[in-house]
C-alpha cells in the first residue's frame, strides 16, 4: 500500500492536470502495469463535512471510482488550492483530487473539472449537500449525476429536483437503490408462475420506512403502479402517513405510507394484499428479510429472505457502480411517484 | 388459455440486474467431501450473503455418514467459517443452515433416496408449491452414473410444475468410451437441458472477460486470423507438486485433469466463431464447431505432436523437493504423468495453418495460468535493425492467473539519435479497476445452475468432442516403450517438449 501526494494553493487546473501526469509517470517505474480506469467521480462537499464525505468514500469497497475528484466548497473563497495523491493497493490505485473553492467558483466548475477529470471515461456527479449550481454546472461534462432524494426534506421537492436532472442526465439515485433488495423480493415472491396471477389482485400495499425516507416508499409506489399499470393520483396526510388509491385495471389498490423507527435510512417493511386474501409481508430481520406469507385458504408461512444488509457505504459503492449501467425502471417509477407526491 | 399456455413474463421482473430464481432446493451428494466442505457450502453462504439465493431456498445433504440434521448444520457452519472468501455474517450464516436437512445413505441404497424423496416432499409443504430440485453430485465419478439412475428410479428426476437440474463434476470419464458410456446412462433418466456438467474455469471471471475482450472490442477482430496471428500457447503451470491426492492425481494424470477440459475450453473460447447470440446453445455451438475442426492425433505418431513427463527430485523455491516417485501414496510402478504438452491445429477458414500449443504441468518454475497469441512479424521493415535486440512479433497474452489481465509487446524507438526499436510491454490488469475481488467460481456456476442457465456448462457433444482429441493421445502413450521421461522439479519442463514446436516458434518462458 503506498501513496503519493502533491499539493499547491492558490493553483490552476494546468498545473493540477501536470501534477497528476507526473505522479503516474513515477508510478511507472515502480510498476509498469496500465491501470484500468472505469469512472471519474467529481464530488461537491461543503467544506466543514469533507471528512464524513471522505469517509464514505473511503469505505465503499470493491466499486471504488478510479479518481475522485473532491470540490470542497468555503463560503466566501476566492482562490484555488488543490491536493493530489494516488493510493495504490495492490494492482488497484485510486487517484484523489481535492479542490478547495468558494462559491463563485460553482457556477464555471466544468470549466476547472475539465482538466483534472480522465478524458474518455464516464463521470459521474455527487454533490451529498446540495450545491445545486455546481451539479448544473457539471451536468454537460458528467454522463451521471449520483443522488440520494433522501437527503431533500421535502419529498416531493426531491422528485422534482430527480425529474429535472433525468432531463439532462443519467440519474442514480440512492434512495432508489435501497428499494433494489425490496423490489427484487417481490419480483420474486410473484415469479412462480402459480402466484403470478396475483398481481393483477393486489388491492392493498403498505410500506414502512424510516421518517426521512417518505421519498423510498413513493419510489417503490411508483415501481409498482409503472410496472403494474396502475394509475396513480396523489396521495393525502393523515398525520405522518400518506394514504391514498391507485386505480388498476380490477379495481382501487390502497396505497399507505407508516414511517417507522429503525436507525437506517430507507425502507423497513411492505405488506401486499390481494382481494383473494392473500397477504405477504417482508421486514428487516436479523440475517435478512423476514416474510410473512398468508394464503388464500387461511394458512400462513414465515421464512427469512437471506442476505446481509450492504450499509451506506455499500450503498454508495452500488451507486458508484450503477453509474456504468442504464436501469430502464427508475425514470417511469420516478414519474408515477411524482403524480402520488402531488407535483 | 390451454393448461400448458405459457404464463405472461412477470411484469416486475423488468430493469433487475438480479433476475428471480426459482425457489429451490439445493442436494448435495457427497455432502461431507472436500469439494462440500471447501468450495460448495462457502459459495450457498457467500450468495446468501450477497442476497442472491432464491427466495425460498433449502439445503439438503446426503452422505454415507450417520449423523443428525445438527451434526450437519455444525459442520456446514464450520466450512463456511473456515473456507468463505469473506468473514460470515453471523446471523446470515445461522439462519442460512437453520433448517438443513441431513439424509444419510449409501448412493446406491434405495432406501436412501426414499428418504429423501420424503424429505424432499417436505420442504415443498412447507414452502406452498414445489420447489425446483438441483442434485450437485459432488462424488467419486463412479457414483454419477448410480446416483442419476437411483433420482430415475424413485421418480426424482422429474418434479410436477418445477424443474429437476442435475450438476456434475468433472471427471466425465476416463476415456472417449467411458464419457459416452455416463452420458448415456444419464440421459437415458433426463433430458440434456437437465444435466449441468461444471467446469469451473468458465465461471472465472477472467475466462468470461476472454469473451468481452474479442467481442466487444472491434479492434482486435480485423486481425484474429491465421493472416496475422503465428501461433498460440496454452500454459496451466503450477510450481506445487500433488501434494496428498496421490489417490486421484496417479488416476488421472496431467493431460485427463487439465488439457482434456480445461485448457480445450479456454482454447474454444480464443478461437471459436462470434455466436449470433449469447444463449447457452448458441455458445455451445460454436464452440463444438472448434473442437471437431481440431484432428484427432495419430496414435501411431504419438511422439511427433504429445510429450508427456514426470517431474523428477529438483529444486523448488530454493528448497529441495522430491519427484514424483517420492511423494506419499504415489506407486513405485507408476507411469502416470505429470506434464503434458500438445500441439494441436484447428482446420478451419480461420485457422488453417496456425499452430496451437498447449501444455501443463506440476512443479513447474512458476504457477501461471495464460494463453499468448503471437502475431506475425511486420512484412516490412525500414529500420536498421543492427545494434539493437531487432523488431519482435507483437504477442498478446491473456493472463487468468494470478493476475487477472491481457498484456501486450509493442515494438518501441529506444531514445537516442538512432532509430532502433526494443520491445515493451504494456500490461493491463482488470484489477486496477474497480471490480477489484471477483466472486468463486463456484458462486457463479451455482446460481447459474439454480436458474437454469447452462452457457458457461458443458453440453454433451462438446465432452464428446473433446474426448475424440485427447483419446487418441492416451492410446498413443500406452503404446510407448520404455520409461516416462523425466523433468527436473521447478524447471521449464521436459526438453522434449521443444520438438513440439513448429519452425521458429519457442515456448514462452513459464
Amino acid at each position: 500500500m503506498t501513496d503519493a501526494v502533491w499539493s499547491a494553493d492558490d493553483t490552476s487546473p494546468a498545473a493540477i492536470e501536470a501534477a497528476l501526469r507526473t505522479m503516474e509517470i513515477e508510478r511507472h517505474q515502480e510498476d509498469s502495469a496500465v491501470p484500468a480506469r472505469v469512472l471519474n467521480l467529481v464530488t461537491i462537499v461543503d467544506g466543514d463535512w469533507r471528512g464524513e464525505i471522505e469517509n464514505r468514500l473511503a469505505r465503499v469497497g470493491r466499486y471504488h471510482a478510479s479518481r475522485t475528484v473532491l470540490c470542497a466548497v468555503e463560503r466566501g473563497r476566492d482562490t484555488l488550492s488543490a491536493r493530489a495523491s494516488a493510493h495504490v493497493e495492490g494492482a488497484a490505485v485510486r487517484e484523489h483530487v481535492l479542490l478547495e473553492m468558494g462559491e463563485r467558483h460553482l457556477p464555471r466548475l466544468d470549466r476547472i473539472l475539465d482538466p483534472v477529470v480522465v478524458t474518455d471515461l464516464a463521470t459521474a456527479v455527487w454533490a451529498p449537500h446540495g450545491h445545486d449550481a455546481g451539479v448544473d454546472a457539471v451536468c454537460g461534462l458528467a454522463q451521471v449525476v449520483l443522488r440520494d432524494s433522501v437527503d431533500e426534506p421535502d419529498p416531493r421537492a426531491a422528485l422534482d429536483r430527480a425529474a429535472q436532472l433525468i432531463e439532462r442526465t443519467y440519474v442514480v439515485d440512492l434512495a432508489w437503490l435501497r428499494t433494489t433488495p425490496w423490489r427484487e423480493r417481490i419480483a420474486a415472491t410473484f415469479d412462480p408462475p402459480a402466484w403470478r396471477g396475483h398481481l393483477r389482485k393486489l388491492s392493498s400495499v403498505t410500506v414502512r420506512h424510516s421518517p426521512e425516507s417518505t421519498v423510498a416508499a413513493l419510489l417503490l409506489f411508483g415501481w409498482l403502479a409503472s410496472r403494474l399499470g396502475w394509475e396513480a393520483s396523489p396521495l393525502s396526510a393523515r398525520g405522518a402517513s400518506l394514504q391514498g388509491r391507485a386505480r388498476a385495471r380490477r379495481g382501487d389498490v390502497v396505497l399507505r405510507t407508516e414511517p417507522t423507527e429503525q436507525g437506517v435510512r430507507g425502507l423497513a417493511g411492505v405488506t401486499l394484499e390481494t382481494a383473494d386474501g392473500m397477504a405477504l409481508s417482508l421486514d428487516r430481520g436479523k440475517g435478512g428479510l423476514e416474510a410473512w406469507r398468508r394464503f388464500a385458504d387461511g394458512r400462513e408461512a414465515r421464512w427469512t429472505v437471506l442476505g446481509a444488509s450492504r450499509g451506506e457505504p455499500g450503498i454508495l459503492g452500488e451507486g458508484i457502480r450503477q453509474a456504468l449501467l442504464r436501469e430502464p425502471t427508475y425514470e417511469p417509477a420516478l414519474r408515477a411517484a411524482r403524480v402520488l407526491a402531488g407535483s | 388459455m390451454s393448461a400448458t399456455a405459457e404464463p405472461q413474463a412477470n411484469p416486475l421482473s423488468a430493469g433487475l440486474e438480479r433476475l428471480p430464481v426459482h425457489p429451490t432446493t439445493l442436494v448435495i451428494f457427497g455432502a461431507t467431501g472436500d469439494l462440500a466442505r471447501r468450495k460448495l457450502l462457502p459459495a450457498v453462504y457467500n450468495l446468501a450473503h450477497e442476497g442472491a439465493l432464491p427466495e425460498r431456498f433449502q439445503l439438503v445433504g446426503v452422505s454415507r455418514g450417520e449423523q443428525t440434521d445438527e451434526e450437519y448444520r455444525q459442520a456446514a457452519i464450520e466450512s463456511v467459517e473456515t473456507f468463505s472468501r469473506r468473514p460470515p455474517d453471523p446471523d446470515v450464516l445461522a439462519r442460512l443452515f437453520a433448517e438443513v436437512r441431513y439424509v444419510q445413505g449409501a448412493f446406491d441404497d434405495p432406501a436412501g433416496y426414499e428418504r429423501l424423496d420424503a424429505a424432499l416432499a417436505e420442504l415443498d409443504e412447507a414452502g406452498g408449491l414445489p420447489l425446483n430440485r438441483c442434485f450437485y453430485l459432488s462424488t467419486a465419478p463412479s457414483f454419477f452414473p448410480v446416483i442419476v439412475e437411483r433420482l430415475g428410479a424413485q421418480g426424482l428426476h422429474r418434479h410436477e410444475d418445477a424443474d429437476v437440474r442435475v450438476v456434475i463434476e468433472k471427471p466425465i470419464g476416463r476415456d472417449l468410451e467411458s464419457a459416452q458410456e455416463l452420458n448415456r446412462r444419464v440421459l437415458d433418466v433426463l433430458e440434456e437441458k437437465q444435466v449441468f456438467r461444471i467446469d469451473h474455469y468458465l465461471g472465472k471471471e477472467t475466462v468470461q472477460n476472454m469473451l468481452a475482450f474479442r467481442f466487444a472490442n472491434g479492434l482486435f477482430e480485423p486481425v484474429w486470423n491465421r493472416n496475422y496471428i503465428d501461433n498460440v500457447q496454452i500454459t496451466a503451470s503450477e510450481d506445487i507438486g500433488i501434494g496428498t491426492r496421490a489417490g486421484y492425481y496417479d488416476e488421472s494424470g496431467a493431460l485427463r485433469d487439465l488439457v482434456q477440459n480445461h485448457m480445450l475450453q479456454l482454447l474454444t473460447l480464443l478461437a471459436m466463431e462470434p455466436p449470433v447470440s449469447f444463449t447457452a446453445d448458441q455458445v455451445r455451438d460454436e464452440k463444438v464447431k472448434v473442437l471437431r475442426a481440431i484432428p484427432a492425433p495419430d496414435p501411431a505418431r504419438i511422439e511427433e505432436v504429445a510429450v508427456r513427463a514426470q517431474y523428477a527430485a529438483g529444486t523448488a523455491a530454493g528448497e529441495d523437493v522430491p519427484g514424483y516417485h517420492g511423494e506419499s501414496d504415489v506407486p513405485a510402478e507408476s507411469a502416470t504423468e505429470t506434464y503434458a504438452a500438445l500441439r494441436l491445429e484447428v482446420d478451419n477458414w480461420r485457422w488453417a495453418g496456425v499452430p496451437f500449443y498447449l501444455r501443463t504441468g506440476k512443479r513447474l518454475a512458476r504457477k501461471v495460468t495464460e494463453i499468448a497469441v503471437t502475431l506475425k512479424p511486420v512484412p516490412h521493415l525500414a529500420f536498421d535493425q543492427a545494434g539493437s535486440v531487432g523488431v519482435l512479433p507483437n504477442v498478446l497474452v491473456f493472463t487468468v492467473q494470478p493476475n487477472e489481465g491481457v498484456s501486450l509487446s509493442l515494438g518501441a524507438k529506444i531514445p537516442g539519435t538512432r532509430m532502433s526499436i526494443r520491445p515493451v510491454q504494456m500490461e493491463f490488469l482488470y484489477g486496477t479497476s474497480f471490480l477489484s475481488q471477483s466472486p468463486e467460481a463456484y458462486e457463479r456456476l451455482l446460481l447459474d445452475a439454480m436458474r437454469g442457465d447452462l452457457t458457461l456448462f458443458t453440453r454433451v457433444d462438446e465432452v464428446e468432442a473433446q474426448w475424440r482429441i485427447i483419446d487418441p493421445v492416451l492410446r498413443g502413450w500406452a503404446a510407448l516403450d520404455g520409461d516416462v521421461p523425466g523433468y527436473e522439479a521447478g524447471s521449464q519442463g521436459p526438453e522434449q517438449a521443444h520438438a513440439l514446436m513448429v519452425g521458429a516458434d519457442r515456448w514462452r518462458r513459464i
